[in-house]
């Protein structure tokens, strides 16, 4: 078999990072150069997703006759969308590590075994971004979240740790039937695995009760990775009882690629059948915004209050897939939802990641993540605080920071379209994100307008607490950086976004 | 020069103000005097390269946008980086630029607690950049990021300077600290109000394909012509008319919509509500001129009485209420609310002489209520009190500061001669003869009704003056010496007491900005 192993390279030298982190964990050398290793894979499986991006521009490499490369009969393909969000995985990733460095070091027990999982499950978001079957899709995706029901868990002497990885376990599982039998009854309807037989046996066969089951069932499976309401109630418990990093990147990667297991169903394999996803997804987002934002609004602890917000985010991406709630919708409109939705997911890593890293920096220092115990933040740590503004007024969508581009394209993916029910969707986003913007607000007022309070001692304020980890600086400078530039010039995302619609063409 | 009239002079007043506040952070913290000079040097060249502009300015052809540019952005929404200066924004732009500076002057030695001056000055040329690119701004998107980019550092300014006296608050039966609380009604008011000015720019977009050889489009200019020829349909343009007034009049702010602002104006430390006063209300006004009058020429013409009565209603109920204050800052500001009414009157005609007097009145009402917000800060930073039953005999206390108080107090109410008649005046002049078409017994109504506002108005700011400058100072000011006006404050003060006498006696220097481009304005969208 002729295999096309330049398509396949971020894939083996992935697996080989994986494999390279198992041995040198071995060795006795101080055990962050297994961090080390990780980091410097994840960099080196970044360079031929860019040489598969740019390949019209590149002499050596040599071009698929067609826009994609198709491996293993369709069940595998490299295209600009799977490129982009290949490249959205590894640097989320690297940022998760970065800020896994200092924390996980602390504990002073398998480091080299935690980074092993976080990049197997990497390895796992990387593969599902080409997965175009449904046993690769589930494979991948069960790769994405085995690993992270460990990392869940790993402060095992804490006993939230172990609620949240048992609690995130069991959902985990019962998604995951729940996914595979609706995958069971598509296949015996269909007879077929791969998204584009799928796809042409549904246009063949027309509508059944059956297979209306089995794409429901699917897409709840996709819901509970995504953690959108009503599905959600394992989120807050696991994300606050999980150790910070894990929670950064259960949010950003884990989160995305349930989004991208989404995407690639709803507008390649179930294309024929939006009157059915177009309505439950429009539900679901309008649920998950609503009742996640309402709920953050009365968290008291930041991380908890992140983990709603997440749901809430989460609500918004969904968002665009509403517009083919319309009838009347067009290929083009269910183009631009789709773009919004990658457009959305990468600066939401952005943001996210950042504002998770604003968080292990002050949870370092304070000892504390309650809300209360980070008021006057910004007196005695004011680049800090500063950059917990910047993220969270993100995430709030406020111009001239990246989130607000997120937001616009969101609401213009459900406006462009001609339909009061897609219209309805983007005044409910719209009262929700001024909501979320009083969340928001209380963590920065907080670290502002208040004053230290009387319970966190003098001395930890002058420093006592361990200054910023090297690697943390790092990964603060690189997301701020990110939604500044993101924010002031957003087309560098826009233009991402727009060259990953390839999945929604053919509409 | 030619690249400094293609876009880079207008570019360099919008962000050299930004850049300058990346500089002031970058200086230690310990060297404040280094800031002070940073902020001033940039906020200063942006003031300047602003009157070179308004020298340079064709007013021949005021009509036309001057100086812009218009460069690739957005390309994935076709949004794109238009700007350009027309007779309209012209004077606001310059307004922005000169309150900015007299603003860092004042900031000079009256620092409000908690002191941290590199931290308010980036502040202050945060804001100014968004200030003045919401005047130069001629594309929706771009209008949008700037009219936002203002709320981040006025909500911090509040916040961390604002007042700490305690509330209790209406609803909530819980005790809190002004600034908090009005902090965040300002930023959640606004914020509801922009979110759906957004929908609304959306909606122009995607409607505007079918106009526009199917190329979907935030050009304000391609808009209005959209709008000229009426193309949009009743229903589509009725909604869109309402999301977009929900943005403006929340900023204005139009009653019934304007309860955070005495609360902001208020609770800020001092500079920050000569900005909000002088510059941050106009931004809604002013949209109103730009975008709904021009691109939705036919609703703007249904909504006209609506708009008018509301402008009538908060005239009448900022006097009400100003009559009923005991606090001076809390008088000036609902005092803003009833001249952004008189803004709004004037807008609501359609007329040319209404727009006019509308422009001249977002000018005068800057200077004159900058003033007056400066004056009341210092003041209270002397006396530790805004309440007027404590204030009196400040005339005999300070005479200076007593005296300019008189004179702002006096162009406020509108005494011909000074900035503020020809606002009053005109728009009172012009819904007594509004646009054909619009019912006149209504507008004359509004007319009558307006005027009375003008003597409450005179009514309540002599009240004000009676209160506070007449009379014996109180015993508790006894053996008390007060410095009267410093150097700091003469400096920001003087600039805004020529500028008031100055347009007072010669309007035309704003006139001879707008009117052409008003004329033409009306002309095109209204037919008149």
């Amino acid at each position: 078999m002729n295999v096309d192993y330049h398509a396949l390279a971020p894939e083996i030298i992935l697996g080989i990072t994986v494999l390279a982190v198992l041995v040198v964990d071995l060795l006795r050398i101080p055990k962050y150069w297994t961090a080390v290793i990780g980091l410097v894979g994840l960099f080196a499986a970044f360079v031929p997703v860019l040489t598969l991006g740019f390949c019209e521009s590149l002499d050596f490499c040599t071009e698929p006759e067609t826009a994609q490369r198709v491996l293993f009969g369709g069940s595998f393909v490299v295209d600009t969308f799977s490129l982009v969000l290949k490249g959205l995985f590894l640097g989320a990733t690297a940022v998760a590590l970065l800020l896994s460095v200092g924390y996980i070091e602390e504990d002073r027990y398998w480091q080299g075994e935690f980074y092993f999982l976080m990049l197997c499950s990497a390895l796992g978001a990387v593969v599902l971004a080409s997965s175009r079957d449904l046993v690769t899709l589930f494979v991948a995706l069960e790769l994405v979240t085995g690993p992270t029901f460990l990392m869940a868990g790993w402060r095992k002497g804490d006993p939230r740790s172990n609620e949240a990885a048992l609690k995130y376990f069991i959902i985990g599982v019962l998604s995951a039937a729940i996914l595979l039998f609706g995958m069971s009854l598509v296949y015996g309807y269909t007879g077929e695995l791969t998204f584009g037989g799928i796809r042409a046996a549904t246009a063949a066969l027309g509508d059944s009760a059956l297979l209306t089951i089995g794409v429901i069932l699917t897409l709840l499976g996709f819901a509970f990775k995504v953690s959108a309401v009503p599905f959600h109630f394992w989120t807050p418990d696991t994300y606050q009882g999980a150790p910070i990093p894990v929670t950064a990147y259960l949010s950003v990667v884990s989160k995305t690629a349930g989004f991208v297991g989404l995407l690639t169903l709803s507008y390649q394999a179930f294309a024929e059948l939006r009157d059915v996803w177009g309505p439950l997804l429009w539900i679901l987002a309008a649920l998950s915004m609503t009742v996640g934002n309402l709920i953050a609004v009365r968290q008291d602890d930041i991380v908890r209050l992140l983990g709603y917000s997440s749901i809430a985010q989460g609500g918004f991406i969904l968002v665009p897939f509403g517009a083919a709630v319309a009838g009347n919708v067009t290929g083009d409109q269910l183009e631009q939802a789709f773009f919004a939705t990658v457009t959305y997911l990468l600066i939401y890593a952005v943001m996210n990641m950042g504002a998770f890293a604003v968080v292990i920096a002050g949870a370092n220092r304070l000892k504390s993540t309650l809300i209360a115990d980070w008021g006057g933040l910004s007196s005695y740590a004011p680049g800090l605080a500063g950059l917990l503004a910047l993220f969270f007024a993100s995430l709030a969508g406020i111009p001239p920071i990246a989130g607000w581009f997120a937001k616009l394209v969101m609401f213009s993916s459900v406006l462009g379209v001609d339909s009061g029910w897609a219209t309805a969707l983007a005044v409910i986003a719209v009262l929700n994100s001024v909501v979320a913007f009083y969340y928001y607000a209380k963590v920065i007022k907080s670290a502002w307008f208040d004053q230290v309070p009387d319970t966190i001692p003098a001395a930890e304020l002058r420093g006592m607490g361990r200054a910023v980890a090297p690697s943390l600086q790092f990964a603060l400078v690189l997301t701020a950086v990110g939604v500044l530039v993101l924010g002031i010039f957003p087309n560098l995302i826009a233009d991402v976004g727009d060259v990953a619609k390839t999945v929604a063409a053919g509409f | 020069m030619g690249w400094f009239e293609n876009g880079w002079g207008l570019s360099l007043v919008v962000f050299l103000p930004l850049v300058g506040a990346a500089a002031v952070l970058a200086i230690p913290k310990a060297n404040e005097q280094a800031q002070k000079a940073t902020a001033l040097l940039f906020a200063g060249a942006s003031f300047v390269l602003s009157v070179v502009l308004a020298i340079q300015f064709d007013y021949g052809s005021a009509m036309d946008f001057q100086f812009g540019t218009d460069l690739s952005w957005i390309s994935a929404i076709n949004s794109r980086y238009i700007i350009g200066l027309d007779g309209i924004s012209l004077p606001l732009l310059v307004l922005s630029t000169f309150i900015t500076v007299l603003s860092i002057i004042y900031s000079w030695e009256h620092w409000p607690e908690p002191h941290n001056p590199k931290a308010f000055l980036a502040l202050i040329l945060v804001l100014a950049t968004g200030m003045a690119g919401t005047f130069v701004a001629l594309d929706l998107i771009l209008f949008f990021v700037f009219f936002e980019v203002v709320l981040l550092p006025m909500y911090f300014m509040i916040g961390i300077w604002g007042d700490r006296n305690e509330v209790t608050l209406p609803v909530f039966k819980r005790t809190t600290e002004m600034r908090l609380y009005a902090s965040i009604k300002f930023f959640l008011f606004t914020l509801f109000g922009s979110a759906f000015m957004l929908l609304g720019f959306l909606a122009l977009y995607f409607k505007s394909g079918d106009f526009n050889n199917g190329v979907n489009t935030f050009s304000m200019e391609v808009l209005s012509e959209i709008g000229r020829a009426g193309l949009w349909g009743a229903t589509f343009g009725f909604w869109v008319f309402a999301a977009l007034f929900l943005g403006f009049a929340v900023k204005v702010p139009m009653f019934p919509l304007h309860t955070w602002l005495p609360d902001a104006h208020t609770a800020a430390p001092t500079v920050g509500s000569v900005l909000l006063a002088a510059i941050l209300l106009k931004l809604g006004t002013y949209a109103f001129v730009r975008i709904s009058l021009p691109i939705l020429p036919d609703q703007a013409r249904d909504w006209a009485p609506a708009i008018g009565i509301l402008a009538v209603i908060g005239i009448i109920y900022a006097s009400l209420a100003c009559l009923a204050q005991t606090d001076m800052k809390r008088l000036i500001a609902f005092s803003s609310v009833g001249h952004m009414g008189f803004v709004m009157l004037g807008i609501a005609t359609l007329t040319d002489i209404g727009i006019n007097a509308a422009i001249i009145g977002m000018v005068a009402h800057g200077v004159i209520t900058g003033l007056l917000f400066f004056l009341a800060g210092s003041m209270s930073h002397r006396y530790h009190t805004r309440e007027m039953a404590r204030l009196g005999g400040n005339q005999k206390l300070m005479p200076v500061m007593g005296g300019i108080l008189g004179f702002t107090a006096m162009a406020s109410l509108g005494l011909p001669g000074l900035a503020g008649f020809w606002g009053e005046f005109m728009a009172l002049l012009a819904s007594f003869n509004p646009l054909e078409g619009l019912s006149e017994s209504l507008f004359r109504t509004l007319m009558v009704i307006g005027a009375v506002g003008t003597v409450l108005a005179a009514g309540y700011l002599l009240w004000m003056l009676q209160k506070v400058n007449f009379g014996e100072p109180g015993e508790q000011w006894q053996g008390h010496t007060f410095h009267d006006v410093d150097a700091y404050e003469m400096a920001a003060w003087a600039p805004l007491i020529v500028s008031i006498l100055a347009i007072g006696v010669f309007p035309r220097l704003v006139f001879g900005a707008t009117n052409d481009a008003v004329v033409e304005l009306v002309a095109k969208a209204f037919g008149g």
